[in-house]
């Protein structure tokens, strides 16, 4: 803060701003419109926009490396393929923006409009925000601490003009840090119907996927469920499985016990999910009949149902 | 905790490597552990820093979980892993109440500890000092290389596997090294294909054969290695 005159009422005052003695003072604009003492008034405004968005879901996972990105995109792929279901797809991984390659919008740039940013269409129904749209080259790092980050995200969830959304999508990069508190801070007041947590079989993730739903508690994130990625490898010559990645401690079936959540499923390690994510395809599209396909949908129908079975809460209004 | 800054506490560390990633599951963590196990094999004495503080892996890695950190005059002791102490070990790991327990922290408290790991780890004469990073560009990073660059660090090491998710997001990290002066030592590539143990077939993960990075200047022109999937991981 800048120097205060004398006969300061206080930032937190009822008078903050429009005292006599806040004349000439450089806050006064700053104590005037309330926001010494007011919360964030993004979370209002967030929640105004959420109003066309009927239900919102975050992609979570402790641990980097074991498929949130490329999950999240099959996801929308996967909701998306009924053309009367509006799917948005919002990337909030500022620093790892992993999204537009693996959707095939590399190279796309955000719009304005009078409404706000528009988000990159990849098909009529399913639209698309990434920081990836905002960087020149491919190669610009954002070298963000953590408030930057922050500020980001507001705009993503504020600005973009999503329009009338079925799901909303949001992919999060690893831990529990800035991007994790703010997505949650800032959807507060709009409704989450809950997070799916991605983990792959063996301790070290899982390790780190426990942290990850000790934070959906800590902030009362409800758990949808887990996703197995990565379960076994299938080689496309011989067809047969092995395991890379070994579940030594049960896998996600047995911490999913431990802790009562359900497992939404286990997708197993098709070469051809990497290859489809290079080339920004879906990989439902490229190799329908992939065991990997088949899990991917049931999982996408579980995710429906639980959403058809917590609806997003109706505000009441109590007349005084 | 504030402890008093030691400005000799890595003092007696030879050369410094950050291993980096823009890239989340590439095997920082796996190859931080192999290579300070590689160096203490050739007779060095290695100090690792675990500076992911949100996923900390290398207490797990070198089975030293549920360790306990004690402190000196100097500040901390590391903990040795092995008998013969020639690897030591700081982690955020270690201060944890529980393996399941959260560090749901800010940047600012972020940057804090790492200054703190820095500064306050008693590491006494080592050889190398391997620091393991999370995933990203970010505060964990720049906390690191700001605390660091008195201390003159070697260089890094970045490591990516084939698919161009991953090349993509090296390049960031590449970007950053530029930016920040870090002298990048090479680039390695991680889970270049498997080897089917039925058939022995080899399977890529890319569509072409050796990786999209390979069009990847390194700002020192160094080579890479390559280095193919493990049959299981830790």
């Amino acid at each position: 803060m800048e120097e205060v005159p004398q006969g300061c009422p206080g930032t937190g005052s009822a008078q903050a701003g429009r005292g006599a003695s806040c004349q000439g003072c450089p806050n006064q604009r700053l104590c005037a419109s309330g926001a010494g003492a007011a919360p964030d008034p993004a979370i209002e405004e967030i929640k105004e926009k959420m109003k066309t968005v009927k239900h919102k879901i975050l992609v979570l996972s402790g641990k980097g490396g074991v498929g949130k990105s490329t999950f999240s995109a099959h996801l929308a792929h996967g909701l998306a393929e009924d053309e009367n279901t509006q799917v948005a797809l919002l990337d909030i991984d500022i620093c790892g923006p992993s999204i537009p390659k693996i959707m095939g919008l590399e190279g796309e740039q955000v719009h304005q409009s009078g409404s706000g940013w528009s988000p990159v269409f990849v098909e009529d129904n399913l639209g698309v925000m990434s920081v990836g749209f905002l960087l020149s080259s491919p190669d610009d790092a954002v070298i963000w601490r953590g408030p930057k980050k922050n500020g980001m995200i507001k705009q993503f969830l504020r600005d973009v003009d999503w329009g009338e959304v079925d799901y909303l999508i949001v992919d999060t990069p690893p831990g529990t840090s800035d991007e994790h508190l703010s997505a949650v801070q800032y959807l507060s007041a709009a409704h989450i119907d809950g997070a799916v947590i991605i983990t792959t079989p063996q301790e070290v993730s899982l390790q780190d996927v426990r942290k990850e739903i000790n934070f959906c508690h800590k902030v009362k994130l409800p758990i949808i469920g887990v996703v197995e990625n990565m379960s076994v490898f299938i080689c496309p010559k011989c067809k047969k499985e092995t395991q890379i990645f070994p579940p030594t401690t049960g896998g996600a079936e047995v911490m999913c016990q431990d802790l009562k959540i359900p497992l939404l499923g286990k997708v197993p390690l098709d070469p051809h999910i990497g290859k489809s994510c290079d080339k920004g395809q879906s990989f439902l599209m490229d190799a329908p009949d992939s065991p990997a396909t088949f899990a991917y949908r049931s999982i996408i129908q579980r995710i429906q149902e639980f959403c058809g079975h917590h609806p997003p809460k109706e505000e009441h209004f109590l007349s005084s | 905790m504030e402890a008093a800054v030691e400005p000799g506490n890595l003092a007696g560390v030879r050369h410094i490597i950050l291993v980096l990633s823009g890239k989340g599951g590439v095997g920082k963590s796996t190859i931080s552990t192999e290579l300070a196990l590689a160096l203490r094999h050739a007779g060095k004495k290695v100090g690792i820093l675990d500076v992911d503080l949100c996923g900390p892996s290398i207490p797990r890695m070198l089975r030293a979980q549920g360790r306990a950190v004690h402190q000196c005059d100097s500040g901390w002791v590391p903990v040795f892993v092995d008998q013969e102490q020639s690897i030591s070990l700081m982690s955020v790991g270690f201060l944890l109440e529980s393996p399941d327990e959260a560090v749901v922290w800010r940047g600012p408290k972020k940057n804090a500890l790492i200054k703190q790991f820095v500064a306050d780890v008693a590491w006494g004469q080592l050889d190398y000092l391997v620091v393991d990073t999370p995933p990203g560009t970010s505060d964990e990073h720049m906390a690191a290389v700001e605390a660091l660059r008195p201390y003159s660090p070697l260089g890094a090491l970045v490591v990516t596997t084939p698919q161009a998710v991953s090349v993509g997001d090296v390049r960031r990290e590449l970007t950053f090294c530029r930016k920040t002066g870090l002298q990048v030592v090479g680039v390695v590539e991680n889970m270049s294909g498997f080897v089917c143990p039925h058939c022995a077939a080899l399977c890529l993960w890319t569509l072409s054969s050796r990786g999209a990075w390979r069009k990847v200047k390194t700002s020192s022109g160094t080579s890479l290695r390559v280095l193919p999937s493990p049959h299981s991981s830790p």
